[in-house]
């Protein structure tokens, strides 16, 4: 029943709650997007897991290559300034 | 005019049996789904179906004041004494007739709890606001199946179209009006049952139209539920689901 031709794959996001962000919870098989925005209800919504889904194809998504991981993420490894942790913030700002 | 309290009783019963039975029928695919989603989807609303009977037979036990509780309607009751209507009980058979079987039910009942809600009393009022949303998940969860198979592979449509023949002449009897029924269109409890006939043919006509489907002229009614006469299936079903009590008188959880 998992022809991936009939039945393509589909990865679910679903934000907790407003305000937050979407994230990836799974995937899942279905037909076409109706039924997929279904079955994403029915397999992880169960438990009042969120207020929003969204279902991609997976096919649809377009993936960093593992390959080129190297090339990609170690140069970001050495550049602490990046973060902003060398401001003062002043007390009126709050939580940030 | 407040309902007779035996009628009304007799009402949230049949109501209760339909979504009880109904429930468990749907409950049995738990773990022979044909797709792991469907595997979750169905119990889900299986559950959404017992849940709607625990709190419909718990007010039948409050209005009855004997002292019994919701598993004595249940678990303890014989055949005879179920009045669900026919429809519920029929076998799952395949999954095209097991999700126009949910589809035939939800479409009548969405309307129905909406009558319900805006109704005179007030404890079936508020089962019917928590229902209305549940069972409106139902149509659209088999709507959309019964516009696939009905429209999908040459064997999907045939098994459509095989369920359509077994199942739609059990629908008559969702509709029916008894004397009970009556009372309680008239207290208010109940909707009228004309506007609610329109809506499920509407339902109805527009799944199938884009199914592909068609709507069959029925000859020959079935009908006897609600007069406890049950088909030979039910005794099965039954067995099933009243095994623990029967075995284990009083046993808890």
């Amino acid at each position: 029943m998992t022809d991936s031709s009939l039945m393509p794959l589909w990865e679910v996001f679903i934000r907790p709650r407003n305000g937050l962000n979407h994230k990836h919870v799974g995937s899942l098989h279905a037909a076409d997007a109706k039924m997929a925005m279904q079955a994403a209800r029915d397999v992880y919504t169960r438990r009042e897991e969120g207020n929003s889904i969204w279902v991609v194809r997976a096919s649809d998504i377009v993936a960093s290559n593992p390959e080129n991981s190297d090339e990609n993420f170690d140069p970001a490894a050495d550049k602490v300034y990046r973060h902003p942790s060398f401001y003062d913030i002043p007390d009126e700002v709050g939580h940030m | 005019m407040p309902a007779n309290t035996e009628q009304l009783i007799e009402v949230v019963v049949q109501i209760a049996d339909d979504h009880l039975i109904l429930g468990h029928r749907l409950s049995e695919w738990c773990g022979h789904a044909p797709m792991l989603e469907e595997d979750l989807s169905m119990p889900n609303m299986a559950l959404d179906l017992v849940g709607q009977s625990r709190a419909l037979y718990s007010y039948a036990a409050q209005l009855e004041s004997k002292g019994h509780s919701e598993d004595d309607f249940a678990y303890l009751r014989k055949d005879r004494e179920y009045t669900n209507c026919l429809l519920v009980e029929r076998p799952n058979t395949d999954f095209a007739h097991t999700m126009l079987k949910q589809f035939y039910f939800a479409a009548f009942m969405h309307p129905f709890w909406q009558g319900v809600k805006n109704g005179t009393d007030n404890t079936l009022s508020g089962i019917a606001g928590k229902a209305e949303k549940e069972i409106g998940y139902h149509i659209r969860h088999a709507g959309e199946w019964i516009v696939r198979l009905g429209d999908g592979t040459d064997e999907s449509a045939e098994r459509m179209n095989d369920a359509i023949e077994a199942l739609h002449p059990y629908t008559g009897e969702l509709l029916e009006v008894d004397e009970a029924r009556q009372s309680c269109i008239v207290s208010g409890a109940i909707p009228e049952i004309a506007p609610i006939q329109t809506q499920w043919n509407a339902t109805i006509n527009n799944v199938f139209t884009q199914a592909k489907l068609t709507v069959p002229e029925i000859d020959y009614p079935q009908q006897g539920g609600r007069a406890g006469n049950h088909t030979e299936d039910f005794g099965f079903l039954l067995t099933e689901l009243q095994y623990m009590q029967r075995t284990y008188p009083g046993a808890q959880w």
